[in-house]
Order: C-alpha cells, then sequence, then structure tokens
C-alpha cells in the first residue's frame, strides 16, 4: 500500500517512559504500517535551533505497533539532539510525519525467533503482535531490560549480567537454533547483525535483518542511506530496511 | 503560465537535481504523486556515460541548519537511462529536464548528443560543478573551460542547455557570463558549498567519500549573493536555489533576479514541499497584486 503523500501533521496522543525509553503514540487515519516499516519524524515546534541548529532532519524511526484503529507507537531513546526532541515531546504537541516508508517484514512460515538489541528491540513488537515468534533480547543493563516488558515471554540477555542472560542474546540465539531451525527476524547493532547473520548461514535459516542508517529522506530522493549488498549499493529506506541476510556484502 | 527557455510550466518551482527520485517516489506514494506534483518542471539526477556505485557511506552529515553530503552520483549509466527510465518517465506530468556530467567536453558532448533525438527530453542541465567528485569541478570552476565546454556542446543540441554552477569558484558571475557566451539558454546556482565533517571520534573525515556538499538553509544566503551577482552580468534566465524552504526564501531569490526556483534538501523533509512553496509564492503574488 502507498503511503500518503508528503509530510502530514499529527497530534501526539499518548507518551509514556519505559525505563530509559520512550513511547509516544499518535493516530494515523491514513495509512496502517507493516512490521518492519518506519516513520520519518520530527515535532512541528522546535525542531532544530538547539546546540548547533539542530536537529534539521526529520528522524528515520521504526513502527513498535500499527492497531488496525490507526494507533500507531514509537519507541524512542535520546541519542542525539533529534531523538532528545522526540523525547521531550509531550501529550497534545504536533509532530510531523511522512510515512509509512520502506519494505518491512514478510510474514514467516513458521514461528520464527525475533533477535532485538536494545532500541532495535521496537519494529519486533509489531512482529510478535503479528505473527508470533520467541523474543530474545539484548540489552547493556537492566534498566535498559525495561524494554523486553513489550513482549511475550521474552528472554533476555543484558552485558554487565544485572537481568537474564550475562552475555550476548546472539548466545541466547546459538542456544535456541540447536534446538532446532527456525527463521530469524532481527534488529539491533551492527555488530549483533553480522553475528545473527553468521548463525543463520551456519544453521541454513533465513534471516531477515532490519537495518538502521542515517537518512535524510526515508522515499528515496538522497541515496544517503545505501548499505553494501553482493548487488551494490542498495537504499536502505525503499529498498529496505529488511533485508534478506544472504544478500549483505 | 510560466514561460523558460521555451518550456511553458505552470508556475516557477521546480527541484534541484539530486533532490528528488520521481520513479522510488511513485513507488512510495503511488499515483498521488502525479495528481499532486509539486515540481512545474523535473530535473533528473545526474546521468553519466557509465554507470556509477556512488561514494562508500557515511554519505550524510546534518550540520547547523543543514546537510553535507558526499553521494557520489549513483546511477545505472546512459545507456539504462535511455532504455529503462525514460520509457518509465513517458506519463511525467511535465517537461522533464535531464541533468548530465561528464569528465570532459567530448563525454558531455557525447551525453547531450544521445539526448538529441529524444522527444521526452525537454532541456538539459550540465553538472560542471558537483564538488564531490574531481571531475567536473575545474571545468565550471574555470569562465575560460567553461565556455569551451559550451562552444563544443551547443552545435550538438537543438534543446535548451541550463548550466548549473558551482559556488566554489573565485567569481560565479565571470562564469555565469562564460556560459552565457558559449551559448547556454539558461544557468541553475548554486550548487552546494564544499564542506567538511570530522569524525566525532576524531579520526578524521566522516563522509565516506572525503569532503562534501553543504545545502539547506545554512547556504540561503549565500545563494541570494550569488544569484543577485550572475543577475547583473547575464541576459539568461536563472534557476536560483540554495536553502528555500518557504515562499518567502523563493521570493527573494525572484527578486535577486531568478526567473524559476528549485527546492533541493527541504525536499527531504517534505516530499511535498515545492507544492508546498509554489502555493506560497502564487499568494503573496496575489496579495502583492490586490
Amino acid at each position: 500500500m502507498s503511503a500518503p503523500f508528503g509530510r502530514r501533521q499529527l497530534e501526539l496522543r499518548t507518551r509514556r517512559e519505559l525505563g530509559p525509553y520512550v513511547v509516544l503514540g499518535a493516530i494515523d487515519e491514513r495509512a496502517h504500517a507493516e512490521p518492519g516499516q518506519f516513520y520519518m519524524l520530527a515535532t512541528a515546534e522546535r525542531w532544530g535551533g538547539g546546540d548547533g541548529e539542530r536537529p534539521y532532519l526529520a528522524r528515520a524511526i521504526s513502527v513498535m505497533r500499527a492497531g488496525e484503529d490507526g494507533h500507531v507507537e514509537f519507541l524512542l531513546e535520546d541519542v542525539g539532539p533529534g531523538t532528545r526532541r522526540l523525547c521531550e515531546a509531550g501529550v497534545g504537541e504536533e509532530l510531523l510525519l511522512v510515512g509509512p516508508l520502506g519494505h518491512g517484514f514478510s510474514e514467516p512460515a513458521t514461528p520464527a525467533l525475533l533477535v532485538g538489541g536494545g532500541i532495535g528491540i521496537a519494529p519486533l513488537v509489531a512482529v510478535q503482535e503479528a505473527w508470533g515468534g520467541r523474543a530474545l533480547l539484548g540489552f547493556r543493563d537492566a534498566a535498559h531490560a525495561s524494554g523486553a516488558r513489550l513482549f511475550d515471554e521474552p528472554l533476555v540477555a543484558t552485558d554487565d549480567g544485572s537481568s537474564g542472560h550475562h552475555g550476548r542474546v546472539t548466545e541466547l540465539l546459538e542456544a535456541e537454533l540447536a534446538e532446532g531451525p527456525r527463521p530469524i527476524y532481527a534488529c539491533g547493532p551492527p555488530a549483533m547483525l553480522s553475528e545473527v547473520g553468521r548463525l543463520a548461514a551456519a544453521h541454513g535459516v533465513a534471516a531477515q535483518l532490519a537495518l538502521e542508517a542515517p537518512m535524510a529522506c526515508g522515499f528515496g530522493a538522497c541515496y544517503g542511506c545505501v548499505v553494501a549488498t553482493l548487488d551494490g549499493y542498495r537504499r536502505v529506506c525503499v529498498d529496505g530496511p529488511v533485508f534478506d541476510a544472504a544478500v549483505l556484502a | 503560465m510560466i514561460e523558460f527557455c521555451g518550456l511553458r510550466l505552470r508556475h516557477r518551482v521546480i527541484n534541484a537535481s539530486g533532490c528528488f527520485d520521481v520513479l522510488a517516489a511513485r513507488r512510495v506514494f503511488g499515483e498521488q504523486l502525479f495528481e499532486e506534483f509539486p515540481f512545474a518542471a523535473y530535473v533528473s539526477k545526474t546521468i553519466t556515460l557509465s554507470a556509477r556505485d556512488g561514494n562508500p557511506p557515511p554519505r550524510l552529515w546534518e550540520s547547523a541548519a543543514g546537510l553535507i553530503n558526499s553521494i557520489g552520483l549513483p546511477n545505472r549509466g546512459l545507456a539504462a537511462y535511455l532504455d529503462a527510465d525514460l520509457p518509465a518517465l513517458a506519463d511525467l506530468p511535465v517537461p522533464l529536464i535531464t541533468n548530465v556530467m561528464g569528465s570532459t567536453p567530448g563525454e558531455v558532448g557525447e551525453l547531450v548528443a544521445a539526448l538529441e533525438d529524444r522527444p521526452a527530453v525537454a532541456a538539459i542541465e550540465l553538472n560542471v560543478s558537483c564538488p564531490n567528485v574531481t571531475t567536473g569541478l575545474d571545468i565550471g570552476a574555470d569562465p575560460g573551460e567553461l565556455e569551451a565546454l559550451l562552444r563544443h556542446v551547443r552545435p550538438l543540441s537543438s534543446k535548451p542547455l541550463i548550466v548549473k554552477l558551482t559556488p566554489n569558484t573565485a567569481d560565479v558571475a565571470a562564469c555565469a557570463a562564460a556560459a552565457q557566451a558559449g551559448g547556454a539558454d539558461a544557468v541553475s546556482l548554486i550548487n552546494t558549498l564544499r564542506a567538511l565533517a570530522l569524525a566525532p571520534d576524531g579520526s578524521g573525515a566522516w563522509l565516506g567519500g572525503g569532503s562534501g556538499g553543504l545545502s539547506g538553509p545554512a547556504i540561503r544566503t549565500v545563494a541570494l549573493a550569488a544569484v543577485s551577482r550572475v543577475a547583473r552580468r547575464v541576459t539568461i534566465p536563472i534557476v536560483g536555489m540554495g536553502g528555500v524552504a518557504s515562499g518567502r526564501d523563493a521570493r527573494e531569490l525572484l527578486d535577486a533576479g531568478a526567473t524559476l526556483v528549485a527546492v533541493g534538501t527541504e525536499c527531504f523533509r517534505d516530499p511535498a514541499a515545492g507544492g508546498r512553496i509554489a502555493r506560497e509564492l502564487e499568494a503573496r503574488f496575489t496579495q502583492i497584486a490586490e
């Protein structure tokens, strides 16, 4: 389905904090995002004019959840001027948005393993709600592991051992794969994704990876967000953000 | 209707080359894109003779009120443009301006000549100024070389030739005058300003291509000065661009001497920005007339 053309203004309806994360909710009556899709998000007021006059461009933010009633939720973490401003947005404030954008996940034939790292857990919430699957989640510490509350029966790993398995989420993945091959859906930091790709290849299972890249536009205009694939550079915004791990160079 | 180099346009706002990909946007936004097409003419991304992969990522850096890019002109080359892109653009609702770049006058001539028998191409814009690649930079920054390029290319095309001028030169007005002397039908300016973004960890250049080009509101007043100077030196029409984000910004470039205004980086923030700016401009015209 096509995204409505142009940047639109929607009111921020809900905001709640989840450990260090913020969940923003709006109602988009004109579109319904598929799992893995994203929007370009900005606030209507005070976008720019901060330190160094940033933020200037909208930020590409994964859809965490999209209900049939138009309710759409985003998971945010303050990691820079754009996400900071979005995290500070209050209920009733106007958001500027373009979307939903991108090529999302395709439905698995069998229940999948959902591997998320940090803020990368966001699109997997939508995947689990749509198609089920076993969530394996990695965080740096127990505070960030609050994000696991968005999932049904997750397995958690933390870098510092303050919650769940002390170690990497890919160690949980390896143990699960040893019990039987299942398709993998993953989103997280580059090192995690590359290990997921390696394990998928080793076990002969398909892995759909949702990539993140700095983006100026989100709709294929700027060519700024490319990723190297076996077939050359591809735009994360329109050819992804979800790619089959086997095609990535 | 607006008259520009023999083209009849619905309004004065077009896109800056490289800032809108109609084919990708149509896949994303569907038919609504053509029903509400934001530009009075569409300028393609730069086409080169051979296919180019573009520069290694990262390609973008958000700066103070702007964007530094080092994309590197990725495109599938002239043959694919003629065989695949032109047919796919057949139902474009506005005139098509094809932007080309060659590293020598011979290459530019080859590109221009290949478009001659393509009625779908209403005009040609010559990229002689992209600061991301070493080719193209010297010709556009030097009035003598620029005039020589135009004298070589002009006889090869009956289509309007628009020369895109770089601000990375000692005297942009002298370059515009050289383009006119060589037979250009119009000039467009400014391309991006050469800029450097450094990695926060001190490891050197952030962008995969090294340095990049700055665009966005940060360069708007620079563009205004360049258009104003060029307008006093040439009689051919000017496409003004650089940081335009509103009808008021567009109005200032027109007041400085531009006939058309191109919208670039603002399209990234809002794909429909061109249409909004055209409407804001129209409203101001109406207001003044009243």
